[in-house]
C-alpha cells in the first residue's frame, strides 16, 4: 500500500466506499431520534437513494480503473479495516442498493395494510439497518467485519420478518426459526474466522489470501473453510440448509420479502464466492473436492427438488420462496463449474434473479393488498381485477422460466454455455430440464390469474401507484437486462475475472 | 421506404395494433377496422420489401448486440420473405373472417383475442426476417406465448387443458432441446448467423452431427415431428380463425420454416448430404407423414382431422430438408406456400360450417354440401391442392419433393409421398363426398343457410389462390432459387 496516498487531502469522491455505509447507518438512528412517522420515509429514501448513486459511481470507477482500496480511519490494512471494492462487490452493491431504493416507495402503502401504525417508524429504522448490514458485508475487505455487518443485517431481518405478525401470527415462529438457524450459521461463520485468525494471524482478506498462497493450507484452515461454507450456506439457503427460508419469506410483510428475497441470500452467496475464490484458492484439493462432490450435487438437487416442491404449492408467496431455493441452485452450479464462463453465469444470475424475484414478490404484495391473501384460491381471476399488476407478474414469471428477451434467459444461456464448454452434458440438460419445472409452477399462477373468474362483486381496482410504479420498474428491468446485457455481462465478466485471478495465479 | 425501416415496421405495426386493440376494447367497430388497416399496412410493407429486393437498400442490419457475436439482427432472404408475404397476406383475409366468426358465434373477450392475434403476427414477421438463430429463437418463443391466450380463449376446462398441452410441448421442446442445440452451435462455432452453405462444417463431425440435428429437429416442436405432435390437435380447441391462420399457417409454418433455415443455413445442405446425418430424420419424417395420415382417417371431428393432416403435411417439408438435395429443399420451401393456401381454405371452410350449423363432427355433416355450395366448393379445391392434383398449387411442391427424393436416390420416399397422396384422397374427399352425395337429415335443408358473407368469402378467395399458385409456381421457384444456388 502506498503510504503517501493516505496522508494527502482527499476529496469527497475518495470517501465514496465508506459513505455508502455511513449514510444509511447514521440515518437509521436518526429516524428513531426524530420519531416522526412522516419524516421516517423521506430520511430512509434519501439514504438508500444516495447509497444507490454511490454504488453506480463505484461500479463505473471499478470497471474503469480497477480495484479500489479504502482504509477506514486512515489505519492501513492489514491492521486497520479495509474496504476493498472490485467488480464483483461493486456489482452486488449496485443490486442491493438498487433493490433497497426501489422497494422503499412500495413500502408506503404495503406496510400501511400489513404493519401496525405505531411500528412504522421502527420499520424504516430496521429497514435501513438491514440495508446497511447487507452493503457492509459486501463492501468490506476484512473477514471479521463481514461477520459484524452480517449480524447487523440478520438481526434487523429477524425483526422485519416478525413484523408480519399482524396479518399472520405464524410470522413470529418463522422469525424465530430464522433467528435460530441464522444465528447457528453466523456462529459457524465466526468459528471459521477464528480458525483463520489462529492459523494466519490476520483478518484482512487480501492478507489471508497472501498467507495461504505462500504457506499453503493446513488442517486448521481446511476446518475453517468447512465452517465458513456451512455457516454461509445456511445464510444463503443452500439446499438442504434452506429450512428457514420458505416460512420467513411467506409470513414476512410483502415489502420485507420483496427486499430480502432479492438481496439477503445474494449477499451470502457473494461472501461464499469471496471466500472460495479470493481467500482460499480453489486449487487445493480439499476445496475442489468440496465443490465437486458436495456443492454441485446439492445445486442440482436444489434445482429439481425445490422446483418440484414449488410446483405443488397452493400459496403464491410460498411457491416463490421454493423457487428461490431452486434458483440459488443455478447460481451455485455456476460457481461449481469453476470456469470463467461458469462464474460469469453465477454472478449474472445473482443479479438477474435478484431483480426478477423482487418484481414477483412486489406483484404478490399488490395482489395481497386487494385479495387479502396470496393463496391461489384468493387470487383467481385477478388478471381482470388488476390488469397491470398481473401483467407485470407475467413478465417477471417469464423471466423466472428463462424465456428469451428476459433477464432470466441471459443467465440460463451463459450457464448452459459454461456447462457445454466443459463438456458437462448432464449438467447442461439438468439446467434446461429444471427450467421445464419452472414453466409448470409459473404457469399455474398465470392460469390462476387469467383463466379463472374473479369472485363475485370484484370491480377493476388497481394497486396504488406507489406500488405499481416500483413493480413496473423491476418488471421493466427484467426485460431491459434481457435485451441489453452490456452492463450486466461486462460487470459479471470482469467480476469473474477478478475472482478467478487468484485461482489462475495459484497455478493450475 | 428503405428495407430496414420496412422490416421494423412489419413488426411494429402488428404490435401497435395489439396495443390499439386493448385500448379500444369498448369500440368494437373502430377496433376491428383499425386492425384491418394494420393488416393491410403490414402486407403493404412486406410488398415494399419485396420490391426493394435487389436494390441497394436491401441489407442485413443489427438492432442491438446482446452478447458479443450475438445480435438481434434482421435481413431479407427469399424463404423468409415468402413466409412473410404469406402470413401477412393471409392475415387480411383471416381478420375479415375472424371478425365475422367471432361475432357470428358471440365469443367473448374480442379485444384480448385480436390483440394476441396481432402480436402473434408481429412475432411471425420478426421470425421471418431473422438474420441469425438467436433472433429467430427469440421470436419463436414470443410466438408460442402470444398464441397461448388464443388457444385458451374459451376458458373452459377443456380449453385450459388443451392450452396446457400446447404450451407444455412447445416450450418444453424449445427450451429443453432447441435451446441446447442453439447454445451448442454457438459454443463450437462462435456465431449463429444464417450463412449460405452452413456454419457447422469443420466444427463438428461424426455421429455428433446427427445428434445435433436431432436436438434441432425435435426441438423445433412447431414442426410437429412425431412424437412431439400432440400440441397441434390440442390447439384445435381455439376458435377457428386461430386454427386457420395460426395452426395451419403461421405457427406450424414457423416450425418448418425454422427447420429449413437450420438445414440450409446452419448445417448446409451439402454438409448434411456429405455426412449423411439427416438420413434418420428422413425416416422419422416419412413415418410422421404416413402415421398422421392414418390417424387423420380415424378422426370424426373435422378440425382434429385437419390437424392430423397438417402434421402429415408439415413432415413433407421436414422431409424435403432431410433429403439433403437442392430440389428437396426447394420443394420443401415451396410447400410452405402451397400447403398454407390449401390448409387455410380447409380450416376456414370448417369454421364456416360451424358458424352455419354449429356442427363439428364429420358424421353429422351429411348432405351439407348441397346447402352450402360455396363452402363445399372451396373445400373441394383446397383438398385437391393438398392432395397434389393439377391444376392446383400443391401439385408443384409435391413434384419437386419427388424429384428431390429421386436425386437423393431414395425411391422409398417417392413411394411414401405417393401413398400419402392416396391417404389424403381418402380422408379429405370423403368429407366432400358425404356432403354432396349423402342425403341431409330431414328438415336441415330448410333450417340451414350458407354462412354469412364475411365467413364464406375468405375461403373462396384462398381457394382461388390455390388455382392461381399453380400458374405462378415457376415464379416462386425462381424466387426461392437463391437459397440453394450455393449448393450444387
Amino acid at each position: 500500500m502506498s503510504a503517501e496516498v493516505i496522508h494527502t487531502a482527499r476529496t469527497l469522491s475518495d470517501h465514496l466506499p465508506v459513505l455508502i455505509i455511513v449514510i444509511p447507518f447514521l440515518s437509521a438512528p436518526l429516524t428513531v431520534l426524530i420519531g416522526s412517522r412522516r419524516l421516517a420515509w423521506p430520511i430512509a429514501f434519501g439514504a438508500t437513494l444516495s447509497s444507490f448513486v454511490i454504488s453506480v459511481l463505484l461500479l463505473l470507477r471499478v470497471l474503469d480503473t480497477g480495484v479500489i482500496s479504502y482504509a477506514i480511519g486512515g489505519w492501513l490494512p492489514p491492521v486497520g479495516i479495509e474496504y476493498r471494492i472490485d467488480a464483483a462487490n461493486a456489482f452486488v452493491l449496485l443490486l442491493v442498493s438498487a433493490i433497497g431504493t426501489i422497494v422503499l416507495p412500495y413500502t408506503i402503502q404495503s406496510i400501511k395494510a400489513e404493519i401496525p401504525e405505531r411500528h412504522h417508524t421502527l420499520f424504516y429504522t430496521m429497514y435501513l439497518l438491514c440495508f446497511t448490514g447487507l452493503l457492509g458485508v459486501v463492501v468490506t475487505g476484512d473477514a471479521f467485519n463481514v461477520f459484524v455487518f452480517l449480524e447487523v443485517s440478520s438481526l434487523s431481518t429477524y425483526v422485519l420478518v416478525a413484523m408480519g405478525a399482524r396479518t399472520d401470527k405464524r410470522a413470529l415462529t418463522a422469525a424465530y426459526d430464522y433467528l435460530v438457524m441464522g444465528t447457528t450459521g453466523a456462529t459457524f461463520f465466526v468459528i471459521g474466522i477464528g480458525f483463520i485468525y489462529a492459523a494466519t494471524g490476520t483478518l484482512n482478506m487480501a492478507d489471508i489470501a497472501r498467507y495461504i498462497q505462500i504457506h499453503g493450507t493446513n488442517r486448521t484452515l481446511e476446518t475453517a473453510f468447512a465452517f465458513i461454507m456451512v455457516g454461509m450456506g445456511l445464510k444463503a439457503a443452500v439446499y438442504p440448509l434452506h429450512l428457514w427460508l420458505p416460512n420467513a419469506y411467506t409470513y414476512a410483510p410483502s415489502a420485507v420479502t420483496s427486499f430480502i428475497a432479492g438481496t439477503a441470500t445474494k449477499v451470502a452467496i457473494y461472501v461464499l464466492m469471496r471466500f472460495m475464490f479470493t481467500i482460499f484458492q480453489p486449487d487445493f484439493p480439499f476445496e475442489i473436492h468440496a465443490i465437486r462432490w458436495i456443492m454441485v450435487p446439492l445445486a442440482v438437487l436444489a434445482m429439481f427438488a425445490a422446483s418440484l416442491i414449488a410446483a405443488f404449492q397452493r400459496d403464491f408467496k410460498r411457491m416463490l420462496a421454493y423457487s428461490s431455493i431452486a434458483q440459488i441452485g443455478y447460481i451455485l452450479l455456476g460457481i461449481g463449474l469453476l470456469s470463467k464462463t461458469g462464474l460469469t453465469a453465477a454472478i449474472v444470475h445473482l443479479f438477474n434473479h435478484g431483480i426478477t424475484k423482487t418484481a414477483l414478490f412486489m406483484g404478490v404484495g399488490a395482489l395481497v393488498l386487494r385479495g387479502g391473501s396470496s393463496f391461489y384460491a384468493k387470487i383467481e381471476g385477478m388478471g381482470k381485477v388488476m390488469p397491470f399488476t398481473s401483467f407485470a407478474i407475467v413478465i417477471a414469471g417469464l423471466s423466472l422460466i428463462g424465456v428469451p428477451g428476459t433477464a432470466g434467459f441471459i443467465s440460463k444461456w451463459v450457464l448452459v454455455q459454461a456447462a457445454i464448454e466443459l463438456g458437462y452434458w448432464p449438467l447442461a440438460l439438468a439446467v434446461v430440464g429444471s427450467s421445464l419445472l419452472a414453466i409448470i409452477y409459473v404457469w399455474r399462477v398465470i392460469e390462476t390469474l387469467y383463466m379463472k373468474q374473479p369472485a363475485d362483486g370484484w370491480v377493476r381496482q388497481e394497486a396504488p401507484l406507489t406500488m405499481l410504479v416500483p413493480l413496473w420498474i423491476m418488471a421493466g428491468a427484467t426485460i431491459w437486462f434481457g435485451i441489453d446485457t452490456e452492463l450486466t455481462m461486462t460487470a459479471a465478466r470482469t467480476a469473474a475475472d477478478g475472482l478467478l485471478h487468484g485461482f489462475m495465479a495459484g497455478g493450475q | 421506404m428503405d428495407t430496414n425501416t420496412a422490416i421494423l415496421l412489419t413488426m411494429l405495426i402488428p404490435a401497435a395494433a395489439a396495443i390499439g386493440n386493448l385500448l379500444l376494447r369498448n369500440h368494437a367497430n373502430l377496433r376491428d377496422s383499425m386492425t384491418l388497416g394494420a393488416a393491410f399496412a403490414t402486407f403493404a410493407t412486406v410488398l415494399v420489401i419485396l420490391t426493394n429486393v435487389g436494390n441497394s437498400t436491401t441489407e442485413a442490419f443489427s438492432l442491438l448486440t446482446v452478447f458479443p457475436g450475438l445480435d438481434i439482427a434482421f435481413n431479407v432472404e427469399p424463404l423468409g420473405l415468402m413466409f412473410a408475404i404469406i402470413a401477412s397476406g393471409l392475415w387480411i383475409l383471416t381478420h375479415i373472417y375472424g371478425v365475422g366468426y367471432m361475432r357470428g358465434n358471440n365469443e367473448d373477450n374480442h379485444s384480448r383475442f385480436f390483440a394476441s392475434f396481432s402480436l402473434a403476427i408481429g412475432a411471425v414477421m420478426g421470425l421471418a426476417f431473422s438474420a441469425n438463430m438467436f433472433t429467430l429463437f427469440l421470436f419463436y418463443e414470443m410466438l408460442t406465448l402470444s398464441t397461448y391466450p388464443l388457444v385458451a380463449h374459451k376458458g373452459t376446462p377443456e380449453a385450459i387443458r388443451g392450452a396446457r398441452t400446447y404450451l407444455g410441448i412447445l416450450m418444453g421442446t424449445s427450451i429443453g432441446l432447441l435451446l441446447v442445440a442453439v447454445i451448442w452451435t454457438y459454443t463450437i462455432t462462435g456465431t449463429l448467423d444464417f450463412t449460405q452453405g452452413g456454419i457447422l462444417r469443420g466444427h463438428i463431425a461424426g455421429p455428433m452431427v446427427a445428434l445435433l440435428l436431432g436436438l434441432y429437429a425435435f426441438g423445433i416442436g412447431k414442426a410437429a415431428l412425431m412424437p412431439f405432435h400432440r400440441w397441434l390437435p390440442a390447439a384445435m380447441v381455439a376458435p377457428t380463425p386461430v386454427s386457420a391462420l395460426l395452426h395451419a399457417v403461421a405457427v406450424v409454418k414457423a416450425g418448418v420454416f425454422t427447420m429449413l433455415k437450420v438445414g440450409i443455413y446452419i448445417f448446409g445442405i451439402d454438409f448434411l448430404a456429405d455426412t449423411g446425418a439427416s438420413e434418420w430424420l428422413m425416416w422419422v419424417a416419412a413415418y410422421t407423414i404416413i402415421a398422421a395420415s392414418i390417424v387423420a382417417m380415424t378422426k370424426d371431428n373435422l378440425k382434429a382431422r385437419l390437424a392430423y393432416s397438417t402434421i402429415s403435411q408439415l413432415s413433407y417439408i421436414t422431409l424435403g430438408m432431410a433429403l439433403a438435395t437442392s430440389m428437396g429443399a426447394l420443394g420443401g420451401g415451396m410447400h410452405i406456400a402451397m400447403h398454407a393456401m390449401g390448409k387455410i381454405t380447409l380450416f376456414m371452410c370448417a369454421g364456416s360450417i360451424y358458424v352455419a350449423t354449429h356442427k363439428t363432427n364429420i358424421s353429422q355433416m351429411n348432405g351439407l354440401g348441397r346447402i352450402m355450395p360455396i363452402t363445399y366448393g372451396a373445400f373441394l379445391i383446397g383438398s385437391l391442392s393438398i392432395i397434389g392434383l393439377p391444376p392446383l398449387g400443391g401439385s408443384w411442391s409435391k413434384w419437386l419433393l419427388i424429384v428431390g427424393a429421386a436425386d437423393a436416390g431414395q425411391q422409398v420416399m417417392i413411394a411414401v409421398l405417393m401413398l400419402s397422396s392416396l391417404l389424403n384422397v381418402a380422408y379429405l374427399l370423403s368429407i366432400v363426398g358425404k356432403g354432396v352425395f349423402w342425403p341431409a337429415k330431414a328438415g336441415e335443408a330448410t333450417q340451414i343457410k350458407e354462412s354469412p358473407t364475411l365467413v364464406w368469402l375468405p375461403p373462396a378467395i384462398t381457394a382461388f389462390g390455390c388455382v392461381l399458385l399453380f400458374f405462378y409456381a415457376t415464379d416462386i421457384r425462381d424466387f426461392l432459387m437463391p437459397i440453394v444456388t450455393a449448393s450444387r
